[in-house]
């Protein structure tokens, strides 16, 4: 008998409890920027894309959502030909992100990304490439890397010394 | 066998090898660099360090590099000692100084030895602040790429391209820490083995410049079992693909035939698969020139009327498959069933099958461990291009058996190199023209065919008296003759090379005379090898067609995978196919016959079907897709078999797979039945499941295609074979057989090999695949041919024109890969300096040559080495109209 009146007494004072619903989406959510949301495909700082294609964040991923293809262009820089993500099948685990080893993938603290048609969720190049450096401002792979590119030539990259004169035969 | 203690583990383990070799073979993992298995230990690279102890109470031990320290009974080591670990771990931190951060832009990521080797040792943080050392790379080629940052100075590929395969234009330069790998200057890398240099090196500093272009990671490919289509060897390779083109060939391990190595035809012709000449729809011949496209139920339909109405004859191919050639041969009856291949060639075929009934051939293992060769006849270079470098091998052997007093182990390979210095075996070349063997031959002798044949009998005569003289040898050549006998009578091991190069029956027999005249006199292991032009040549041959030369005056004709015009002369087959009747061509390539057809079949190509090869030594060997043939496409005996159920033929219409119809060939023919054997059945599973095609990391797979359609579509199935085009199914090693690609924890590349045979560098676990179908029969091996050719006699104002055979360009399927096809010779007749200048002609000039009464125009090549009287045309160019060489030609001044 108690605890009836007792349990119609909470209800009758949660009614006058200040309310926690936030008016989404009127009232945006703050997001920390590692949250693991929609993910893109970043710019390096000298605005050329930085995915090399090298396929590491397509072998990581848990449910094999990443496709593409690598290609160069004539001067031996590497990119992807096309990049595919089937977000309807991507868990947003960041593991493409750990694993890239150009920081050209990243996830975003961006979720909003829902569609009426599961088609839709499949991203292409086109709409996963911003045009910026994402969360990671300064790295340039291009620039650490001893291959050869349009712009770049041997012996110029980081801590690299200038390419060997082989016909000098001092010990 | 001795026993060595592993970290106090007693192993049994072979005294003659050294201990790098045994840990490797009884499954340890321990790091290595320079040591390969065909290769042999030189200590280059400080690696396998392993603690070696003098006795059980020896606690301090010393470091000894495993590849460099022969097995002792009794010897205790340890690999995981501190120390031993550590030192490997030091090495690989030294040689990463230098190396580029490249691994996700290096075409060698995924497969590399040296990430392997890397993780393996536990190296994985760099200390070493100071700039890096760079290079400059080199062009060098269409086929290999060079990027020579990568270098860990193993030494591997000089090692391989020189002292292995002969090659002279590649080397070491410079000094201290600036060796440097490549060529004097930039340019074509002129060895037929160099594509092995990708697989050899254990960095990226060598990689497949053909698969750069359409670039695939190792673990993204799906893999078949397969068999190279571009020769008769039959060496073992695994296709990979992607997104429905066909990224790549690498070498797949079989000990008696490739080993670790392929010439670069069999490496790079792949790119045909993806050529734009590729059929890809049914189509009909409307009028000349105009085609109308046909779904397969109609074409099938279309001829399966025909084939009802009954006036259809057949003509194989040699590039076939047997199931293919056997299906055609039951569509058509075994009576109009013809050779796709000429007469001459058909004889020649069917004189080296009845020869391998006498004796078996020798595998390329036994080939490499002859003692004393003579090649008569055939440029094996350029006709069975992996066998000439086993035959490279074999100049090794004597040198080799002499060291033994010097107690030298032969995988010692700096120390035997040295003792042995420039010393060689007995190997004895007689040609046409130069081979690319003639480096390491002691003599060379270059003649006509017919000359080289009665050098051949001469030889057999000397070896024994009754064999059929030869009247009227010139004197040096009955010295030479000579010299040759007493190399071979005197060798354990000797060997005879020839083949269907020359188109000569007399070379076969003479061939065969000298190895029955060593046999005689109790030289067992004398061998005869008999190379032979395709992949299935001997599998045509063995279905026992009728002559091409007898095809005709059917209603409608059927050419399975072939083009007649690389067959017989175009006049000929213009005849052939003239009036009204019908030509139906299934092939996967467009190609002149083809183009004449009624009725064009697309076919798949290899690397899109399950078949079977028969190869040089009379080996069944099944290959499998590696995808399956898209859209339209489908293979040669499914499209026959669907004309036979349209024609209500009842034995083939129930043919559902491949063992439905092998079944059906081996209650046909039951000589062949033991093809049934070449690969386990489409149903048998390892422990319940299938064999995966693709690597258990394929990655892609819910995206690869989401933009066509976001669900998954099911892997496709494969009725044909018990793999899977899929990740999933049992992960153990399935039978040699079936064993798509090589890969095991923690050894990612290549060298993965490894961890599938039984010992390192012999047979795969569970035996190497394949089942000879030719059979020694019980009874003695014969008598002497006594066919002996009269000399030659010249003929005034014509020359002998003979096939010059190139490695790229005289085989058709590689030539529509665009690499292969820059690498290809631009037609030309070659003529000797003395005989260009009776006809007042310069190098470079054009002729006119007169065959059948046509004149050719070609440019003049001068060749020193060609004999007088004779001139030469290259093989197989498809510019080239199908010569019937050697035959009797006219040379003119051209004009222009
Ligand atoms: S977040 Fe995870 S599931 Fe999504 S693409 Fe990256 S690795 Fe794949
Ligand atoms: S891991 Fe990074 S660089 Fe490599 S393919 Fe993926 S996005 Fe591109
Ligand atoms: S050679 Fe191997 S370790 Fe070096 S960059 Fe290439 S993949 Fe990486
Ligand atoms: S190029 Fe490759 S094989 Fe040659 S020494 Fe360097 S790492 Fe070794
Ligand atoms: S593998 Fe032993 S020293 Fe290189």
């Amino acid at each position: 008998m108690f605890g009836i009146v007792r349990t119609i007494w909470d209800v009758f004072r949660h009614g006058f409890q200040p309310r926690v619903t936030r008016q989404y989406p009127e009232q945006p959510a703050y997001l920390p920027p590692r949250w693991r949301g929609r993910i893109i495909l970043s710019r390096d700082p000298d605005g050329g894309e930085r995915c090399v294609a090298c396929y590491l964040c397509a072998i990581v991923c848990p449910v094999d959502c990443i496709a593409l293809q690598a290609t160069e262009d004539a001067a031996g820089r590497r990119y992807p030909e096309f990049f595919r993500i089937n977000f309807s099948r991507c868990i947003f685990c960041g593991y493409c992100e750990d694993a890239c080893p150009t920081y050209a993938i990243q996830l975003t603290p961006d979720f909003e990304m829902s569609e009426f048609r599961r088609q839709n969720l499949v991203y292409e190049k086109e709409d996963l490439l911003i045009s910026g450096p994402g969360k990671y401002p300064g790295y340039n792979f291009w620039r650490v890397a001893g291959v050869k590119i349009g712009g770049k030539d041997k012996g110029e990259s980081e801590n690299e010394a200038p390419p060997a004169d082989l016909r000098q035969l001092l010990p | 066998m001795a026993t060595i203690y592993v970290d106090d583990r007693p192993c049994r383990v072979d005294p003659q090898q050294n201990l790098l070799h045994v840990c490797l073979s009884l499954g340890f993992n321990l790091p290595y660099f320079c040591w390969h298995p065909a290769l042999g230990s030189v200590g280059a690279c400080r690696q396998c360090a392993v603690k070696l102890f003098r006795d059980a109470h020896d606690r301090r031990g010393k470091l000894v590099m495993a590849c460099m320290t022969p097995v002792a009974d009794g010897a205790r080591i340890s690999l995981a000692d501190p120390d031993a670990l550590a030192f490997r771990a030091g090495i690989i931190e030294g040689m990463m100084h230098n190396h580029p951060h490249d691994c996700p832009v290096c075409d060698e990521g995924g497969e590399c030895h040296l990430q392997d080797m890397t993780v393996m040792t536990g190296h994985d943080y760099r200390r070493y602040s100071f700039p890096k050392r760079t290079f400059r790379n080199q062009y060098l080629g269409p086929l290999v790429n060079h990027e020579m940052n990568r270098c860990i100075q193993c030494y591997r590929c000089v090692r391989f391209y020189r002292e292995y395969a002969g090659g002279r234009d590649f080397n070491v330069f410079g000094i201290r820490n600036l060796v440097y790998f490549g060529r004097y200057q930039d340019g074509v890398l002129e060895n037929e083995f160099a594509g092995n240099l990708d697989e050899v090196c254990p960095t990226g500093v060598f990689t497949d410049a053909t698969h750069k272009r359409h670039y695939t990671r190792k673990w993204d490919l799906q893999f078949a079992p397969s068999i190279c289509i571009h020769c008769g060897v039959g060496c073992n390779l695994s296709p990979g693909e992607r997104y429905g083109l066909l990224r790549r060939i690498v070498n797949r391990y079989h000990q008696d035939l490739n080993s670790y190595f392929l010439c670069d035809r069999g490496r790079y012709g792949y790119e045909f698969v993806n050529s734009e000449s590729r059929l890809r729809q049914a189509r009909l011949g409307i009028a000349a020139g105009k085609w109308q496209s046909l779904a397969a139920q109609p074409a099938a339909a279309w001829l399966g009327k025909l084939l009802a109405a009954g006036d259809v004859i057949g003509i194989g191919s040699p590039r076939a498959s047997l199931e293919a050639n056997y299906a055609l041969r039951l569509a058509v009856g075994p009576r109009r069933f013809f050779a796709g291949v000429s007469d001459v060639e058909l004889r020649l075929l069917r004189l080296a099958a009845d020869l391998l009934r006498r004796q078996p051939a020798p595998t390329l293992r036994e080939m490499e461990s002859a003692d004393a060769v003579l090649v008569l006849g055939e440029d094996v270079t350029n006709t069975a291009p992996r066998m000439a470098l086993s035959l490279r091998q074999a100049v090794r052997q004597q040198p080799l058996a002499e060291l033994e007093p010097l107690k030298i182990p032969v995988w010692l390979d700096h120390a035997a190199r040295e003792a042995a210095q420039e010393r060689r075996g007995p190997f004895y070349i007689a040609t046409p023209a130069a081979t690319r063997l003639d480096d390491i031959a002691a003599e060379t002798w270059h003649a006509a065919p017919g000359e080289l044949a009665r050098l051949g009998f001469a030889v057999a005569r000397v070896l024994d008296e009754s064999a059929p003289a030869v009247a009227d040898l010139p004197p040096p050549v009955q010295a030479l003759a000579g010299r040759i006998a007493a190399a071979l009578s005197s060798a354990r091991r000797p060997l005879v090379v020839s083949g269907l190069a020359c188109r000569s029956a007399a070379l076969l027999e003479a061939s065969a005379n000298i190895a029955l005249a060593l046999r005689r006199s109790r030289q067992d292991h004398a061998r005869l090898a008999i190379a032979v032009p395709e992949a299935n040549s001997l599998g045509l041959a063995l279905l026992d067609p009728r002559p091409l030369s007898e095809a005709a005056g059917a209603e409608a004709l059927i050419v399975l995978e072939n083009d007649l015009y690389r067959r017989a002369s175009a006049s000929w087959v213009d005849e052939l196919l003239a009036g009204e009747r019908r030509l139906i061509a299934l092939d996967c390539l467009e190609h002149p016959t083809t183009r004449r057809a009624s009725l064009v079949l697309p076919a798949a190509a290899w690397s899109e079907d399950e078949g079977t090869f028969v190869n040089y030594e009379g080996r069944a060997q099944r290959y499998f897709a590696a995808c399956p043939p898209p859209g339209e496409i489908q293979s040669s005996w499914r499209w026959l078999r669907d004309a036979m159920r349209e024609a209500g033929r009842e034995a083939a219409a129930g043919w559902q797979s491949l063992d439905d119809l092998l079944a059906g060939l081996a209650r046909d023919l039951p000589a062949l039945a033991p093809v049934l054997n070449a690969a386990p059945p489409a149903d048998f599973r390892m422990a319940g499941a299938r064999i995966p095609r693709q690597p258990h990391r394929y990655s892609g797979r819910t995206a690869i295609l989401a933009n066509l359609d976001v669900s998954e579509p099911p892997p496709p199935p494969d009725p044909d074979s018990p793999l899977a085009y899929s990740m999933e199914g049992n992960p153990d090693q399935p039978p040699a057989a079936l064993l798509p690609f090589a890969w095991a924890p923690g050894w990612n590349s290549y060298q993965a090999w490894n961890k599938f045979q039984e010992e390192i560098y012999g047979p795969l676990r569970g035996g190497n695949p394949g089942v000879l179908l030719l059979a020694p029969e019980p009874r003695p091996a014969g008598d002497f041919f006594r066919n002996v050719p009269p000399p030659l006699a010249g003929r005034d104002g014509e020359w002998l024109l003979l096939p010059l055979y190139h490695i790229f360009g005289s085989e058709m399927l590689s030539r529509y890969a665009p690499a292969i096809r820059q690498l290809s010779p631009a037609p030309y007749l070659a003529l000797s300096a003395a005989d260009a200048g009776s006809l007042g002609l310069h190098a470079g000039e054009n002729v006119a040559l007169w065959l059948d009464g046509r004149a050719i125009t070609l440019s003049l090549k001068i060749r020193p080495d060609l004999p007088p009287g004779c001139a030469g045309v290259p093989a197989g160019l498809e510019a080239l109209p199908a010569l019937e060489l050697p035959a009797w030609s006219r040379i003119e001044r051209g004009h222009g």
